[in-house]
């Protein structure tokens, strides 16, 4: 049951590629950034998962649990996800000016356009 | 010791990073000025560092005062401040000599917007060099990097926008490639400082995690640093970027990124995985001489030569791999100091395009013609950076071949092969560059001339610090030399820089 024990980390490998995937094979930049955004959330679960502890609780001084949660891992997500959040809404941003630009989102199409 | 001299390793990112928000606050007219001003401080802050690091050793920083490895701590050492200078410098020559170049790209009412996001890409960029913990420069490497999408998008050119797109993409999967090997290491041995990693990967019974995260960490950075051929972003984002900010991140973004894969390779995993130096050479050496060979066989062919100029960054990129991948102090000391040279060399060159832009329109070899006889100062401050990034003797290309080519030179027979490879990417070198000279010289004039021939003054004298800086490190090269031996030395052997 090993394998099975450590569902969360399937989890994560399969996130990342389902991720991976739309990065790579859509053609519209907006799936692109979708697939880019599943991409690192994959990444934060892997964070997350590796902190957590059966029956831990925060780490508060003087509480009586007996195991605590590591909370450096969430606290790194936090900054990992404002990071991310960033990154998409430049890339949005960056997504908007091209239909401006262009009148496309579609990769293929821009290339087109440009190669003309 | 003076109390300020001892907060300098924070001081070097706070400034910039400070002073980016002013630059939106102050009035308009001084947002060149204030950005410009802040650039030449983190220069001087970062030679003041240096040779603190030559007189007394690494400078080591506590975060608050909570010790290491529990706080989070900035340390310079002899690379770090290498890397310091670089970037400091870069940016601070593309700023000073850049006001009108940027006015005109970016236009009068956005350039202060401009200015706060360079000062956050130097910020960054300055932070990566000086952190010691692991999860530290993901962070600064995003901020530099969200701000350089923003440099490179800036630009009249909307060709920028698809360019930028797919660097944003590339760096992200990069920057998050990245994350998940810190994210396996910190699984494995619960810690971020590197040097406190390096001590407890060491008692990690599996290693297997490691070895995974050693490669998720060296993909992730390649593709941030465009070692070939995971380099596809790196060509549009910098045609298409406005020529200042071109030199600026053509100077120094994917050298901070290499720095990053040497401290992680070298410093994090190679004591610690057993035939490390040999996987690290057998993946990365022939990368390395396919990046040289077709990073200068397209220059060879290119037709734009901010272009051209942009695959023989690919192809100097090799350069550095190749050095680093013979794992010895010699091959070490060649790649940084071919790290520093090529910026010298790289960014002379793009500031020269900065200021002959405006004379040739479209900037592909064709428009070229004439240039010589109509900016013959600037051209020939071209020429020398040119010179110096094909190697030619008494520049500072030149140094960092002949180190390359003798570090090969000590494995023997296969060695002399890759000297070939070196010989080989220089000649390639010499036709590119001369390509260039030769319209430039030799080509029919634009049928209907330029609407002006001045080079403003700050940009002419930048132009030419960075090309006598080229002939000065050629003939002198005492001080990178010093810092990238010292850092090849702490890179493989744990002997204090």
């Amino acid at each position: 049951m090993q394998v099975l024990g450590i569902y969360y980390y399937w989890v994560f490998a399969i996130l990342l590629m389902i991720g991976f995937y739309a990065v790579i094979a859509k053609l519209n930049l907006v799936k692109k950034l979708i697939g880019l955004t599943l991409f690192q959330a994959a990444v934060f679960l892997l964070y997350i998962a590796m902190g957590k502890m059966e029956g831990g609780t925060a780490p508060i001084y003087g509480a009586s649990a007996e195991a605590f949660s590591s909370p450096l891992p969430q606290v790194l997500i936090l900054t990992a996800i404002v990071v991310g959040i960033s990154t998409t809404a430049l890339g949005l941003g960056i997504v908007v000016r091209i239909k401006e630009e262009y009148g496309s989102i579609q990769e293929d199409e821009i290339q087109e356009i440009d190669r003309r | 010791m003076n109390p300020l001299a001892a907060q300098m390793p924070a001081l070097q990112v706070i400034v910039p990073m400070l002073m980016a928000p002013f630059v939106l606050l102050l009035p308009r007219g001084l947002s060149w000025a204030a950005a410009a001003a802040a650039s030449l401080l983190a220069f001087g802050i970062a030679a003041q560092l240096t040779a603190t690091v030559i007189d007394s050793g690494p400078v080591a920083y506590q975060m608050g005062s909570w010790p290491a490895p529990y706080g989070i701590e900035l340390s310079v050492d002899a690379l770090s401040a290498l890397l310091l200078l670089v970037v400091t410098g870069a940016s601070s020559l593309a700023l000073v000599g850049g006001r009108a170049s940027l006015a005109a790209a970016v236009g009068e009412d956005r350039e202060h917007y401009f200015y706060a996001a360079w000062l956050l890409a130097l910020a960054g960029l300055a932070g990566i060099a000086v952190s010691a913990d692991a999860f530290n420069i993901f962070v600064f490497m995003e901020i530099s990097s969200l701000a350089s999408y923003v440099l490179v998008a800036g630009g009249p050119d909307r060709r920028a926008l698809p360019a930028v797109f797919k660097y944003l993409i590339m760096g992200t999967v990069g920057a998050t490639f990245y994350l998940i090997g810190i994210g396996l290491i910190y699984m494995m041995t619960g810690t971020l400082n590197l040097a406190d990693m390096e001590l407890r990967i060491a008692e990690v019974a599996d290693k297997e995690p490691i070895l995974a995260a050693a490669g998720f960490i060296t993909v992730g950075l390649a593709l941030k640093a465009a070692i070939f051929p995971l380099h596809v972003w790196l060509p549009n984002a910098y045609t298409y970027a406005p020529h200042i900010a071109t030199a600026f991140l053509a100077a120094c973004a994917t050298k901070v990124s290499l720095y990053v894969l040497l401290r992680f390779d070298f410093f994090v995993f190679q004591q610690n995985l057993s035939g490390h130096a040999f996987q690290f050479a057998a993946y990365l050496m022939p990368l390395a001489i396919l990046g040289i060979l077709v990073g200068s066989g397209v220059a060879m062919f290119e037709r734009n030569v901010k272009r051209l100029l942009a695959f023989s960054s690919v192809a100097q990129i090799g350069y550095i791999m190749l050095g680093a991948s013979l794992v010895s102090i010699g091959g070490l000391t060649a790649a940084t100091l071919h790290l520093f040279n090529h910026a010298l060399a790289k960014g002379g060159l793009f500031l020269a395009i900065a200021a002959l832009a405006p004379l040739a329109a479209g900037l592909r070899l064709k428009d070229m013609g004439g240039m010589a006889r109509q900016a013959p100062w600037t051209f020939a401050a071209f020429v020398v950076a040119g010179l110096s990034l094909i190697g030619i003797p008494g520049t500072a290309g030149f140094v960092s071949k002949w180190y390359l080519v003798s570090a090969a030179m000590a494995l023997g027979a296969p060695g002399i092969a890759l000297i070939g490879v070196v010989v080989l990417g220089s000649l390639m070198a010499v036709v590119y560059v001369w390509r260039i000279v030769e319209s430039a010289c030799f080509g029919e004039p634009p049928e209907n001339p330029a609407r002006s021939a001045a080079v403003p003054r700050p940009l002419g004298a930048a132009i030419w610090t960075a090309a006598l800086a080229n002939v000065y490190f050629g003939i002198a090269p005492g001080l990178p030399l010093r810092l990238s031996s010292s850092a090849a030395a702490t890179l493989l052997g744990h002997v204090p820089a």
